[in-house]
């Protein structure tokens, strides 16, 4: 990796921190609404594998999409935007917290029920191969929860006798919500569940970036080169809980502490400075640069307009096609007119 | 113009889109080698190959699901649910994905995607392969629900939404394959979505009524004019979006109405339109709207009980008598 590009990975893993910790502070002004899960302490997953997904290879994922959003590319400012559910957000501010996507650069989502875009990640890959799409992978992020319900069996097998390409990554965070995976899942390795569609597998960690990347880049070889399926379980721990509403009964701050210790952050970092690819002092930079960067998108989203009312029926449909109704307010002001 | 039955007119909508086209291919359970559990897709597999007549696992969610990502990509499958009962098993993506992705991601995504399925009872199926739950599935905003009651809107309705960029539920009802009538042969003879139609003209009584309902009302409307009664049959064809313009411009001049539906009443396409009609043309009403529809019991495998459950011709004419009476 040029040496630009090690520095540009840090300053990104350290933009989605700081941006997500920003939104945890915007949230508890009431300024963003809804759910807010925050990907804190699984940023490595986001950075590294992105740093190595191709032009061609489609992203798809689930709810806990921020990091994934900008790792894929997404400008701050437009995520931001989209949590405070402004026009400038990337989804217009029809998506919120959970809706993040720009198909421009292959990001397909951002998906809020649990499991339900695994079959979407299916057909992402049938796209591919049926416009003969030879070299494209499409990369689906699911968590560990998300391997208990049916969406993820049928979508798994599916893509086995299809011979799809897709690299299934599991983001095993250890907890569904608020339930550990041992006790929600009959099998406690994730990747035991492709064994089931005689699908090749594996587990790997996935708090050191420089690993994840590394290993990815090795499986999405593997699967151009191969064709089929593939999944990948990745470790990981997710340092907030499930969401903002999230008392964290489940687990005890001990815990907590101690994987705080493997910080992605600070493990990248370390690499950064023990192979003398960058100074304490040029990474301190690097982190009042990702601060300002966040600065900024705040800024930008605070001063974004919310979407015209005359808009709230847009994108609906793409052909024109009547509203059915209104709501009483719209319609009696039409009826006044 | 050729006679042929709807499960032709079907069958060839979709052999021509497909020639037609080459993003659109078909996928569902046993569309491919067997050709069809309806036999609608006879001959394909054989014709256009295995990469575009897809046979799939007895898997709904994953038949919808990846219909809609690769409609993502830009192609237009669809994909075929062998009974609107099974589209409960894919509900999530019809209802969560399908009908909300373009909106919720501000215009990013376009879906022109086609579910296919076969609604109705009457074959003594029993109760959870018997239903018409179409309504259920036209109570989305960014969904399009058509069903025809003819051959010819069949292949005309069929065209359009596999050209439409919009996902669209296409209801066909099994009763009705065999149903005969003239279709238009020419290639782009297309019908749009979202017009309501006349099927006959009539100046007594207006009959509102879609799919299987339509000959239904049609027979019922001959009847009425034995008794010197000329009713107008409205037929919707689409129950999202709902076309009520020609249903009010006829009841401005009929002042009565009976609206037919083969599903249950409770909060059904009759509760719908005459909601509609009541804030629309209150000033012509008449008698109060009549409403036919199924008893409300699931369907029972019985013959002659499940006749009794479901809505008959001799029902229409007797509700329409009632609204003239009223």
């Amino acid at each position: 990796m040029e040496k630009k590009e090690s520095l540009d990975l840090y300053k990104e893993m350290v933009i989605i921190r700081r941006l997500e910790e920003r939104a945890a502070e915007l949230y508890q002004l009431g300024k963003i609404g809804g759910f807010l899960h925050l990907y804190i302490g699984q940023e490595a997953i986001s950075a590294g594998i992105s740093s190595v997904r191709q032009p061609q290879d489609r992203l798809i994922t689930a709810y806990r999409d921020h990091g994934w959003a900008i790792s894929a590319g997404i400008d701050p400012k437009a995520v931001m935007a989209e949590l405070l559910g402004k026009v400038d957000g990337c989804s217009k501010g029809r998506g919120g917290s959970m809706h993040m996507a720009d198909t421009e650069l292959n990001f397909w989502g951002g998906h809020a029920i649990v499991g339900a875009h695994i079959p979407l990640a299916a057909g992402l890959a049938l796209g591919d191969v049926y416009q003969g799409n030879d070299d494209a992978v499409t990369i689906c992020m699911f968590g560990d929860g998300s391997t208990n319900i049916g969406f993820f069996h049928e979508g798994l097998n599916l893509s086995k006798v299809w011979n799809l390409p897709v690299l299934w990554v599991c983001e095993n965070n250890q907890y569904g919500m608020g339930t550990t995976v041992d006790r929600a899942s009959a099998v406690s390795e994730i990747r035991q569940k492709a064994e089931g569609y005689g699908m090749a597998n594996e587990r790997i960690e996935g708090m050191d970036v420089m690993a994840v990347r590394q290993e990815v880049a090795r499986v999405l070889e593997k699967i151009r080169k191969e064709g089929g399926p593939y999944l990948l379980e990745i470790m990981t721990y997710r340092y907030r809980g499930h969401s903002m509403g999230d008392p964290e009964r489940y687990r005890d701050k001990a815990e907590v502490k101690k994987w705080e210790e493997e910080d992605p952050i600070g493990i990248y970092r370390k690499y950064l400075i023990e192979n003398k690819i960058a100074t304490a002092k040029g990474l301190d930079e690097l982190d009042d640069e990702a601060l300002q960067i966040v600065d900024e998108a705040e800024k930008f989203a605070e001063a974004s307009p919310n979407p015209d009312k005359s808009t709230l029926f847009e994108n609906i449909y793409v052909e024109p096609t009547p509203v059915e109704y209104r709501g009483y307010a719209l319609e009696h002001e039409s009826e006044e007119q | 113009m050729t006679r042929m039955t709807m499960r032709e007119a079907i069958s060839k909508a979709l052999w021509e889109e497909m020639e037609r086209d080459e993003r659109v291919f078909i996928q569902g359970e046993e569309v491919g080698v067997w050709g069809g559990t309806y036999a609608v897709t006879k001959g394909f597999y054989d014709h256009f190959g295995e990469k575009r007549v897809r046979d799939t696992p007895i898997a709904e969610a994953a038949i919808v699901g990846s219909a809609i990502g690769a409609a993502m990509t830009g192609l237009r499958p669809v994909a075929e649910l062998m009974t609107i009962n099974f589209a409960f098993v894919a509900m999530d993506h019809i209802v969560n994905e399908a009908a909300k992705l373009h909106y919720m991601f501000g215009g990013q995504f376009t879906l022109p995607l086609v579910i296919r399925a076969v609604s109705g009872g009457g074959r003594q199926l029993g109760a959870t392969h018997s239903q018409s739950p179409d309504v259920i599935f036209a109570h989305f905003p960014g969904l399009k629900v058509v069903s025809p009651g003819t051959p010819a809107d069949a292949k005309g309705l069929l065209k359009s939404a596999i050209r439409s960029e919009d996902p669209v539920l296409f209801i066909e009802n099994a009763t009705l394959y065999q149903m005969k009538g003239e279709v238009p042969d020419d290639e782009d003879y297309l019908e749009p979505l979202g017009k309501s139609k006349v099927q006959r003209e009539g100046d007594d009584v207006t009959i509102v009524a879609y799919s299987k309902m339509v000959p239904a009302a049609l027979k019922a409307a001959d009847m009425l004019a034995e008794d010197g009664i000329n009713a107008e049959v409205v037929d919707l064809r689409s129950l999202r979006p709902l076309d009520m313009d020609p249903v009010i411009a006829s009841f401005k001049r009929t002042n009565r109405a009976v609206i037919v539906e083969e599903g249950w009443r409770s909060y059904g396409v009759g509760a719908e339109v005459s909601a509609r009609i009541y804030e629309l043309a209150f000033d012509y009403v008449d008698a109060p709207v009549k409403r036919v529809a199924q008893a409300e019991v699931p369907l029972p495998y019985n013959a002659e009980l499940e006749q009794l459950a479901l809505p008959q011709t001799e029902d229409i004419y007797h509700a329409a008598k009632e609204v003239l009476n009223g």
